[in-house]
């Protein structure tokens, strides 16, 4: 018994230390780990970034450095095609209509499918997911004519947020899903039921306040989607601010042109991603 | 209609309270009968417990009541108007749930003040009544704080001082206790009653534990397949079940073979009242409570009708449980646990059965079955 004892109770103070020494190895191998994928990752998307910011800065003679390209984008007027400012200022407005017209038609939307209809929820996913398995030429081709009529009756670019809320559907979808199965939807509009509430105050001032961060995703995403959108506008015919951009670069003989659009292009929509992001962080921080 | 007695608000108003009434309440999932053309009245100011187990209707009743889900037929009257086809937001009901049901996005205060503020009460009423209600329930110091910065004990505190706050006719209790530990649930059982007792308020009360049911009820309803069992006061569902499952149900029994003869059954050689007097006489089922049972320790080594061995004890605090082999048979027998101390495994004991009145089930068939399934 007693060597059993002296056998257990000897290397007790190594086998404690041998937990921590081990954890502190296994943590620093983690942490340098972390920091080699985080490099090598960095440095895969900052590299191409920061040689495109250098080449559009890339003077008459190699090797100089020039703003030549940025005032280029700045001074183009191109025949026909609306200037630059133009161009920000639509994509702008059409990003906010559509946030708009999407959040307008899912939230009130998905609630009342929760609450009411959940038999239709999974054709309500379906719909809202099949735009993304649909290639955007495809829907150029499907969309054609309608926007012919569109332009029959010569409407601005700002028709394009028809096109622009399908596309945005699927993503704003999964994000208020995900904000939606966070909350216990049904336990608190039974209570509000129950305090008195109508339906449009158990989803208003219920439900959608509990769904910020859903609803912020949602935006972030929609917003995202518009101001990098090319495809759909160029081919039916629309001006927006990625179109510009193109037309700008094929339109300039300086090759650096063509460079400082597209780090234009990343840059405005980066700062204002990043604008967004920072205002709905301030506002959960106050509620 | 029953007398509405007038009883006293916090807020110093008087209130009436109200008779409830549901007549032939039925609902229907597909299939399956929830509830199957219930009656069950509510006396003003009464707490009716309604006890089941999982699907016997009990949670159906109450969304009907608070008019969360609609009857397939049947009525609800309350105060004597009827209410069936109302919807919930018009009822006049406060609820509590069994999840924790505050709205995450507002603090404690404004919880308790969100029905006075769709009642358009305004601003200073809204936050004094929120603050009584708030003191009803012993939270006045966390009125700022948000729900995931209060414990579930708490919010449940919360649910209660909101359902309470729009002065409603009828109060409504879903398993409101389910979510918390043993130690809060007994202390939240209290003083929900407390609460109800002062405000004077009709109330429904749903669980499936049978202790809190006994324990704050004026009167218990236990359901099964979607109707009423029995509906009485605790002692008498506790001590002259109406049926055997009622009996089963509700506390423990020991389930021992007897002959009815006479209005009386013999189960091992004692006598004992019957419930129900007029059974016909012949073999039954007795179902014997374990608090019945005493037990003598150092019995005669020899075997008889009433004498075992004890197989195990169990610790319960301060009662302990008691099995004891009969040989054909086990019985259980609640102790206090000083008396119980004595006793080990493999102790020999003598058994006296108490002549409280006992419930028998069924006739021949079911002593048969039982001979068979203690066989």
């Amino acid at each position: 018994m007693a060597a059993i004892t002296s056998l257990g109770e000897t290397p007790a103070p190594a086998e404690a230390a041998r937990p921590g020494g081990m954890q502190a190895r296994r943590r620093r191998r983690l942490n340098v780990f972390r920091y080699v994928v985080f490099t090598v990752f960095g440095l895969f998307f900052v590299l191409p970034l920061l040689a495109l910011g250098r080449f559009s800065l890339e003077g008459a003679k190699l090797g100089t450095w020039a703003l030549t390209a940025w005032r280029q984008i700045a001074s183009y007027q191109g025949s026909g095609i609306p200037p630059l400012l133009s161009a920000i200022e639509i994509t702008l407005e059409l990003a906010v209509i559509t946030c708009v017209v999407t959040m307008v038609l899912l939230v009130p939307t998905m609630i009342w499918i929760r609450l009411r209809v959940k038999w239709l929820a999974r054709t309500m996913e379906i719909l809202c997911l099949l735009p993304l398995t649909i290639p955007a030429i495809v829907l150029v081709v499907g969309l054609g004519p309608v926007y012919n009529k569109i332009q029959h009756y010569e409407l601005s670019s700002l028709m394009l947020f028809w096109a622009y809320v399908i596309l945005a559907l699927p993503y704003a979808y999964r994000a208020l899903a995900a904000g939606l199965s966070a909350v216990d939807v049904e336990t608190i509009s039974e209570a509000a039921r129950s305090l008195g509430a109508s339906w449009f105050t158990v989803i208003f001032r219920v439900i959608v306040p509990n769904m910020r961060q859903a609803i912020l995703n949602a935006l972030l995403l929609t917003w995202a989607l518009v101001l990098g959108e090319f495809t759909i506008a160029y081919l039916l015919l629309y001006s927006n601010l990625q179109v510009e951009l193109y037309s700008i670069s094929r339109n300039t003989p300086n090759a650096g042109v063509l460079f400082s659009t597209s780090f234009a292009a990343l840059l405005f929509a980066f700062i204002l991603l990043l604008i967004l992001s920072f205002v709905g962080r301030r506002r959960r921080g106050r509620g | 209609m029953t007398s509405s007695p007038v009883t006293r608000t916090q807020g110093g108003a008087a209130r009436t309270a109200v008779e409830v009434r549901m007549e032939g309440l039925s609902r229907h999932y597909g299939p399956v009968v929830a509830l199957d053309r219930l009656d069950l009245t509510l006396h003003p100011g009464e707490l009716i417990a309604l006890l089941g187990p999982s699907g016997c209707g009990k949670t159906t009743t109450l969304r009907l009541l608070a008019g969360l889900e609609d009857a397939d037929s049947g009525h609800i009257t309350v105060g004597g108007k009827d209410i069936t086809h109302v919807s919930a937001a018009k009822r006049d009901m406060g609820m509590v749930f069994q999840a924790y049901s505050l709205f995450p996005h507002m603090t404690v205060r404004q919880n308790v003040a969100f029905g006075l503020r769709l009642r358009r009460v305004d601003a200073a009423k809204r936050d004094r009544r929120a603050l009584e209600m708030l003191d009803l329930v012993g939270l006045s110091t966390q009125a700022d704080r948000y729900p995931h910065q209060i414990s579930g004990g708490q919010q449940q505190r919360v649910a209660l001082a909101r359902a309470l706050a729009i002065e409603p006719q009828v109060l409504l209790l879903d398993e409101p206790l389910s979510a918390l530990d043993a130690k809060v649930r007994a202390q939240l059982r209290d003083e929900i009653r407390r609460i109800q007792l002062e405000v004077g308020i009709t109330t429904l009360f749903v669980t499936h534990d049978q202790e809190e049911a006994l324990a704050i009820a004026d009167r218990v309803g236990v359901m099964r397949e979607g109707h009423l069992e029995q509906l009485a006061p605790p002692i008498e569902v506790y001590s002259r079940p109406a049926t055997s499952f009622v009996a089963e149900f509700v506390g423990l029994s020991n389930r021992l073979s007897g002959t009815v003869r006479g209005g009386e059954v013999i189960v091992r050689g004692c006598t004992l009242p019957l419930v129900e007097r007029d059974t016909p006489d012949g073999e039954v089922v007795a179902l014997v409570r374990p608090e019945a049972v005493t037990l003598a320790s150092h019995a005669a080594p020899e075997s008889g009708p009433l004498v075992g061995t004890v197989i195990a004890v169990t610790f319960l605090g301060a009662t302990s449980r008691v099995t004891v082999d009969l040989g054909d048979a086990s019985v259980m027998a609640q102790l206090q646990t000083s008396d119980a101390t004595a006793l080990s495994a493999g102790s020999r004991v003598a058994l006296t059965i108490r002549p409280d009145p006992v419930l028998v089930s069924g006739s021949s068939a079911a002593a048969d079955s039982l001979a068979e399934e203690e066989a």
